[in-house]
């Protein structure tokens, strides 16, 4: 479609597409509990995510302990460090960062930032919210069902998830399973809302190339969640046949105990490869939100247009359709032909070409800026730094003659808590720091902000840092006590210690995080409409906050792109997507 | 997972084929004022739900893709004992494209204002399709009774997965036909409007769906599918 420039006073286009009718809530229980506002979705969506986040904080508290302190918690056998080690894992991927990223920002951002009331189909939003709500419930039931959650490792990996000796053998993996495949369900009910909202509910003037990058992230997750998740589904559905109906999608022939098992004729790799296809993927349904929320807190805090926007754009759907080709690179190790690690090799370390290109533009952003160092910005800074840091350690391993003396090392562990772990987490609370001002109409207290960054940026450091060291030295993961082993020097055990008292330091600095919240929320200076003096189109909504329908009588017209910062010439040093502006040329820049 | 991937890049050259046409070339920065391209503008208006309906027949289309995937897979090992295919799955087969049919032939009677005859063809649509449920679990028990249990092999497991998978899709199509019928009976006979036109239009494309998905996994259970591999793996090589 070729671009026509009608100039700022060229006519504005009908709408033919008709304003949408909006559901009215009767009570406050349709308001507030059963809403179909993506607002209020949104906020259900962060709260159960930032909560059973906090469970998976604890559990990670009890792991580093038993780790730094062998044996200092009375309750701490090599069942429950698999449990809670298992727990962590699929909590923290699945239950936090997918749902808090695609169903919280997304459910918030996209109607406001594309300029529409609501999602397009409000009541399955509804539904999408509750039915992960569900799968949240089940898998915590799972900490109460006889024998305890799983502790298969959160890939869960055929044979072992299922058979005598892996503790939750008896019913918290069925629990698990069965959580996982409400999630999914859940997820495609908001995924297919906030695909169809970008396509079909964007607001006159919105092209495509108009949006902020956050759009651009958190829908391209969306589609690739959208094809990742069926690969979960169906790999869950068989494990659970296997598990419940004795089928034998995944279980080879097996002896336990010295008796013959009932199973026979199927194929543990079968599921490797399946979990993998989403689990891949799933790295980028994390990483590609984060990427598009931090190009778009850099480009406000530093008063510039993101360098190399189209650039940008590109990287994000090459990243998307690139990483639905690498996922073999987690199965090295698995006996596969040496030929296709060379082909998954190659995908992989291809990948970071569009990857590179983006840490560079947000670099080249911050070139010159006029960089104000507010809590957001601190977050989006320790992010890029973060993220290059778990990348490097990804080209490593992404070659297999380095991957495999690797493989199930602390270095893995180390590798990915850096890349997927710590820097998505950063730009999380640098999103909840940007846009709580607009969430709740207060401004948060930036003292305690600034503590809790950097509190949790030098902590994860502490952390992660000397657990490569540990990786290289050989420490295996996963491993509930290593005793005297003759590869291990003194001083790992001594390194071990201060990693955990570091854990316990930052995971209690996240209180700090949480009051500012809430004592933010009653007593926070009135923040007014668009705090950051930014140019997208969720800051220059009639009321703050945004009441059901967003836009009051008359929906925006965006004007011109997301990132009109220090244009040359004009009045302010940002112009707002929907301001008209005749007086000023964008050609400056 | 060739198959899988097959799909999927059929999936993103279609959408970055889209994308494309939608100025992902074009320089934003350069460009004040409204633009052609946004939604309203120059862009057939489809509605929501039809888009809606679209993405998830992808979803759902890579979740039989994987299955797939997965069949051809295990297939491949050499202790693969393929099922027999019971004589019943054809009828069925002839049902469901009957069923597809007369869906096709109450959407064209409603576009035409025919409102008795789009009646008689939801109903027909909706019954077919029941028929059609019910000859599957018949197969099933046929297939029982011959002694191929679910867990006795696994491709009898794969039997029993992707048609129970394909029935499930037909079950939840069933519940949305059942409601669309509602509508279609009580609408006065001198409207067919819009709103019941859409609903039956919704109806009518994931029937399609669901024969076609049918018709390749009916080729894949019979085992013409592996045939067909093995000529493709012949070109190839």
């Amino acid at each position: 479609m070729s671009d026509v420039t009608l100039g700022p006073t060229g006519a504005v286009p009908p709408a033919e597409v008709e304003d949408v009718e909006l559901y009215h809530p009767h009570s406050w229980v349709t308001k507030y509990v059963f809403s179909q506002d993506a607002k209020v979705i949104a906020i259900q969506y962060s709260m159960t995510a930032l909560s059973i986040g906090l469970v998976a904080l604890v559990l990670s508290w009890l792991i580093r302990l038993q780790l730094g302190f062998p044996g200092i918690l009375s309750f701490m056998d090599a069942s429950a460090y698999y449990q809670f080690v298992t727990m962590h894992g699929m909590i923290m991927v699945v239950y936090l960062l997918t749902a808090l990223f695609l169903g919280g920002f997304g459910n918030y951002l996209i109607p406001l930032m594309v300029g529409a009331r609501d999602m397009v189909f409000p009541y399955a939003n509804m539904l999408s919210y509750w039915i992960y709500l569900l799968a949240v419930l089940v898998l915590v039931s799972s900490f109460f069902a006889p024998g305890g959650p799983t502790g298969a490792g959160w890939t869960l990996y055929p044979p072992q998830a299922i058979l005598s000796g892996t503790p939750g053998q008896e019913s918290g993996i069925v629990l698990m399973l069965i959580s996982l495949i409400l999630f999914i369900i859940g997820f495609t009910m908001g995924g297919l809302n906030y695909v169809v909202t970008v396509l079909q509910g964007r607001a006159r003037g919105m092209t495509l190339m108009r949006m902020p990058l956050t759009v651009w992230g958190i829908v391209t997750a969306t589609v690739m969640a959208l094809l990742a998740f069926p690969a979960l589904l169906v790999g869950a559905v068989m494990m659970l046949f296997d598990k419940l109906l004795g089928t034998s999608f995944f279980m080879p022939s097996l002896l336990d105990m010295g008796q013959q098992l009932e199973y026979g004729g199927g194929s543990p790799i079968l599921f490797q490869h399946l979990f993998w296809f989403f689990g891949h993927p799933e790295v980028y349904i994390v990483a590609l939100p984060a990427f598009g929320i931090v190009s778009d807190l850099i480009s406000t805090h530093a008063r510039r247009n993101i360098f190399g926007y189209r650039m940008m754009v590109w990287a994000i759907v090459g990243i998307g359709a690139l990483s639905f080709v690498v996922w073999a690179h987690h199965m090295y190790v698995s006996g596969m032909n040496p030929q296709f690690g060379f082909f998954f090799a190659t995908t992989t370390l291809i990948i970071a070409v569009p990857t590179a290109i983006k840490v560079y533009n947000w670099v080249l952003t911050l070139w010159r800026g006029d960089i104000h160092l507010n809590v957001p910005m601190l977050f989006a800074l320790g992010f890029i730094v973060t993220f290059v840091n778990g990348g490097l350690t990804g080209l490593f391993l992404g070659n297999v003659v380095v991957d495999v003396p690797l493989s199930d090392t602390l270095f893995v562990v180390a590798h990915f808590h850096m890349v997927m772990g710590v820097a998505p987490i950063l730009v999380i609370f640098g999103a909840i720091y940007h846009w709580y001002p607009k969430i709740t109409g207060r401004m948060f207290n930036s003292t305690l902000g600034k503590f809790h960054f950097w509190v949790t940026f030098l902590g994860a450091y502490a952390i992660f840092f000397p657990m490569h060291y540990l990786g290289l030295l050989g420490l295996p993961r996963r491993y509930f006590e290593l005793t005297d082993v003759g590869f291990m020097p003194a001083s790992a055990q001594s390194l071990n210690a201060f990693m955990t008292i570091a854990a316990l330091l930052v995971g209690a600095t996240q209180l700090v995080f949480v009051a500012n919240m809430i004592w933010s929320l009653f007593r926070g200076p009135a923040a007014g409409g668009n705090p950051w003096r930014a140019t997208t189109l969720e800051w220059q909504t009639p009321e703050t906050p945004p009441p059901h329908g967003n836009w009051g009588r008359d929906l925006p017209v965006v004007y011109r792109w997301a990132y009109d910062y220090s244009v040359p010439g004009a009045d302010q040093d940002f112009i707002a997507q929907n301001d008209p502006a005749p007086h000023v040329s964008a050609h400056g820049h | 997972m060739s198959i899988i991937i097959l799909f999927l890049a059929a999936i993103l050259s279609a959408v970055g084929w889209w994308f494309w046409r939608q100025g992902i070339g074009s320089k934003p920065w350069l460009h004040v004022g409204v633009l052609a391209g946004s939604p309203g503008a120059n862009a057939p208006v489809v509605p929501a739900a039809k888009t809606g309906l679209g993405v998830f027949l992808v979803v759902a289309g890579c979740l039989f893709a994987l299955v797939v995937s997965a069949y051809s897979m295990r297939m491949q090992m050499g202790d693969w004992w393929p099922m027999p295919v019971p004589g019943i799955l054809w009828v069925n087969t002839g049902i469901l494209v009957m069923s597809s049919v007369a869906l096709g032939w109450a959407r064209v009677s409603c576009r035409n204002g025919a409102v008795e005859r789009m009646r008689v063809g939801l109903i027909s649509a909706f019954l077919f399709a029941l028929v059609f449920l019910a000859g599957q679990v018949a197969a099933w028990r046929e297939l029982a009774a011959a002694g191929y249990t679910l867990s006795s092999n696994p491709a009898n497991s794969f039997f029993y997965l992707i048609t129970g998978a394909h029935g499930l899709h037909v079950l939840g199509g069933l519940f949305a036909l059942g409601r669309t019928t509602e509508a279609g009976l009580s609408t006065p006979a001198a409207r067919g409007t819009r709103d019941l036109l859409l609903r039956i239009d919704l109806c009518d494309i994931y029937w399609h769906f669901l024969l076609l998905v049918w018709l390749i996994l009916l080729a894949l259970l019979a085992g013409w599918a592996g045939e067909f591999m093995v000529i493709c793996r012949q070109l190839l090589t």
